[in-house]
């Protein structure tokens, strides 16, 4: 009896060994040929991205990428650059490391990108810092200010945008040290190198003597209350939040139950009022909003998004309101526009015969020089990939942010100083985009 | 394989394709002949392909042991997820702290990964049915919570990463990075193939086939029920150990967020899918969990519909296609394949 039955299994088994050779070879011919540069022909260059589409990081940021896309759509419509459209591909990664290495993978190797733009997160896009660079593939802008995209030998094809949270840590800091002297701060932070990188700037500036309680996160919990128990069983006054938007909203609903009612200064990245109070409501089933974060001390390093006054900001919103509707207009839609701005520059500078090392040699040599809707230069030369060299400093008033005092700027390391910037934003120009 | 202990007697077929009776020559054919169709599939394949290529051979390793546990031993788990886990993060220590090498690394991920099965299995082995998956499914969701408690040593949600492996100079320096990692995840699979097919035909498969029928009759018979059911765990888990090290040899990452509770359902449903208690079921099984994620987005993607939606539509897409599929086919796909031979033979010998 067994004998048949074991024929029986041995053609079952050589058919589905025949059937998966049959499913690979067909998947084959779906990989095309590649042209020397991937990702350009003569009409369109192609960009990839990861972003938490879903997931904790979701509320707000999955607006940045759409908003590139509208803002590129605007330029394509002028003709593109050099006559050639820019897509942008959006994979969702979740803030997930592990689907970040995945989603980069399609791209690169099966999407043939020309480049990775404005991947999100710095957990995530840690994860494929070294295969985009060993591969050769320009990665333009990370959504994120950690420290570690600032290392421009090591690193070569990877580029900083925002600023540097260091930077970002000492500014806020130098801000506590004059106008909370004395009084005592706590810190609330996502446990990576976005908190670590902000906190590194406050210890830079606020006395060590000032610092009574350091509390980090893991993202993906919801439970913060032991943190900002700890906080207030410390007795700080002033609390620092290094957050994404999620964790500024849980923290403050926390302080609300726990009746802890501490001076908030939050980093730029956690505190656009449109998506934390549009969190707190949702949290909250309606009873709170966008009170909760009022009178928080901030930065900036874009004009406010509801500083309507701002050519920048009145050029996003006509583009916005033709583009990407859908999206409410806040700090993540600017972000997204300005950060495409910023490509198209690059995208401009490296000329008609686009390859990938044209690109990066680009903002390599001129990225100093540019200027468009930020408020501070930009810290590119060969050796630093850092992003904006500084912030304004600003304040949530009314359910806005507004930004007082004048941008300044400063270096991450330890110990150097902080020197206003004072040089004026160029209007947008109506060509698209210009360059020096 | 379950069809082994009470088949049924079937028409004899014609002898089309001969392999070895004795079960370890039989069982080396069948892994050269895997290994040549892997060799054969790797040189024609794209980077990208071959990475998803290594995907699904870890994946078949951890589902060839999940099947045998579930379909041969009759447990169910829901931990498996965190059995790779411990395999992943006990090869991104050895490679990337103590610089051991790969082989060596991956072995340890076995034993390591065994040494926590046994402790989950005895524990399992007096339970029974859904508290089974219960205390598996704690299992699954405690302890990629201790990677973000010791967050010194394991790095919290941002994982360990390690160097992508080298790849041997005499294969020459053009050899594509992807294609090696292909090779390693494959020779792990094809020694899962040489293990388990070896086990399911030994006295130590019958044992478990008669565990899982009937544990009366099996104790009569002088088998410790116990035993056996934490030696198949046991087993099992040194697969998942095996596939969740040669994971973070391919992703170059150990991080919690690999090893999600949605890991251990989708392991599951995979074997499920794929049929139950089959190593070609596992190989369906491998096959969905790297296609159909994928297959789901394009499908999301075409048509226009909000961001919102689009971005969630894919795992509502793969959550139908789980529940039709198990409508349609409850013996999954292998179950279904079988039949349609069975179908196609019996009207060839009604012709002919």
């Amino acid at each position: 009896m067994r004998a048949p039955v074991h024929r029986a299994r041995a053609i079952a088994i050589a058919g589905a060994l025949a059937l998966a050779v049959a499913v690979v070879v067909a998947a084959c011919g779906s990989s095309g040929g590649e042209s020397n540069a991937p990702g350009v022909t003569a009409t369109s260059i192609t960009f990839g991205t990861h972003q938490p589409l879903t997931g904790p990081a979701a509320p707000g940021y999955s607006e940045i990428a759409p908003a590139s896309q509208a803002f590129f759509d605007y330029l394509n419509a002028k003709g593109g650059i050099y006559g050639r459209k820019i897509h942008l591909i959006i994979k969702n990664d979740e803030y997930n490391p592990t689907q970040t290495v995945s989603v980069v993978h399609e791209l690169v190797l099966k999407d043939n990108v020309f480049g990775i733009f404005e991947g999100l997160g710095t957990p995530t896009h840690t994860k494929v810092v070294g295969f985009l660079n060993s591969s050769k593939v320009p990665d333009m802008f990370v959504a994120s200010g950690c420290p570690c995209w600032d290392k421009g030998s090591e690193q070569p094809e990877t580029f900083g945008w925002q600023p540097n949270y260091t930077i970002e840590g000492k500014i806020l800091g130098q801000y506590i040290k004059q106008h909370f002297a004395g009084k005592k701060v706590g810190v609330f932070y996502q446990d990576d190198d976005f908190g670590n990188g902000g906190l590194a700037g406050i210890r830079d500036e606020v006395p060590a003597s000032q610092i009574v309680s350091t509390q980090p996160y893991q993202p993906g919990g919801t439970n913060v209350a032991p943190q900002i128990s700890a906080i207030k069983a410390a007795g700080a006054e002033v609390l620092v939040d290094f957050t994404v938007p999620i964790y500024t909203a849980l923290g403050q609903l926390t302080s609300f139950t726990l009746g802890y009612k501490p001076q908030l200064v939050v980093s730029n990245v956690g505190i656009d009022p449109t998506t934390v109070g549009g969190l707190l409501k949702t949290f909250s089933k309606g009873k709170a909003g966008t009170e909760l974060i009022e009178g928080a001390i901030t930065d900036g390093y874009l004009p406010s998004s509801s500083d309507e006054a701002n050519p920048w900001i009145a050029l996003f919103k006509k583009i916005h309101a033709q583009y990407d509707a859908s999206a409410p207009f806040d700090g993540n839609v600017e972000y997204g526009m300005a950060a495409a701005y910023t490509l198209a520059q690059g995208l401009q500078l490296a000329g008609k015969d686009l390859t990938r090392e044209k690109l990066v040699d680009a903002i390599n040599e001129k990225g100093k020089e540019l200027s468009g809707p930020g408020l501070v230069p930009f810290r590119y030369s060969k050796t630093e990939h850092g992003g904006y060299a500084g912030v304004e400093m600003g304040q949530v008033r009314g359910g806005k942010i507004v930004l007082f005092g004048g941008a300044m700027t400063t270096e991450p390391t330890a110990g150097s100083p902080i020197t206003p910037y004072t040089k004026p934003q160029p209007a947008p120009p109506s060509s698209g985009v210009s360059v020096p | 394989m379950s069809a082994h202990a009470h088949a049924p007697a079937r028409p004899p077929a014609r002898r089309r394709l001969r392999l070895p009776r004795a079960t370890l020559a039989r069982t080396l054919a069948l892994v050269l002949l895997g290994a040549l169709v892997l060799l054969l599939a790797s040189e024609g394949l794209s980077s990208y392909q071959n990475l998803q290529l290594a995907d699904g051979c870890y994946y078949f390793a951890v589902l060839a042991g999940l099947t045998v546990l579930t379909g041969l031993s009759g447990q169910i788990s829901l931990g498996h997820g965190a059995l790779m886990a411990v395999g992943a993060y006990t090869v991104a220590l050895l490679v990337g702290n103590e610089h051991w090498p790969l082989v060596a690394a991956i072995v340890a991920a076995v034993l390591v990964s065994s040494a926590v099965g046994v402790l989950v299995g005895a524990a399992g082995s007096r339970l029974r049915g859904p508290y089974l998956a219960g205390a598996t499914l704690a299992f699954a969701i405690g302890l990629p919570a201790l990677a973000e408690k010791y967050s010194s040593t394991f790095g919290g949600a941002n994982g360990l990463t390690i160097d992508p492996p080298a790849v041997p100079s005499w294969l020459g320096a053009s050899f594509p990075l992807e294609r090696w990692e292909a090779w390693i995840a494959g020779i792990g699979a094809l020694v899962v193939v040489f293990v388990m097919n070896n086990l399911v035909r030994s006295g130590i498969g019958r044992s478990f086939r008669a565990v899982r029928d009937d544990e009366i009759a099996a104790s009569l018979c002088g088998l410790h029920v116990g035993r056996w059911q934490t030696l198949a765990f046991v087993i099992s888990a040194a697969c998942a150990g095996l596939a969740g090290g040669l994971l973070a040899v391919v992703l170059q990452l150990a991080a919690p967020g690999s090893f999600q509770l949605g890991l251990s359902l989708s392991l599951l449903t995979a074997i499920a899918l794929g049929g139950l208690g089959s190593q070609i079921g596992a190989i369906w099984g491998a096959a969905v969990l790297v296609l159909l994620p994928g297959w789901s987005e394009d499908l999301a993607h075409s048509f226009s519909l909000s961001q919102k939606v689009s971005a969630n539509l894919p795992l509502a897409i793969y959550g139908v296609v789980l529940i039709v599929a198990m409508l349609a086919w409850p013996t999954g796909i292998q179950g279904a394949l079988r039949r349609i031979v069975a179908i196609a033979r019996r009207s060839s010998a009604r012709g002919g």
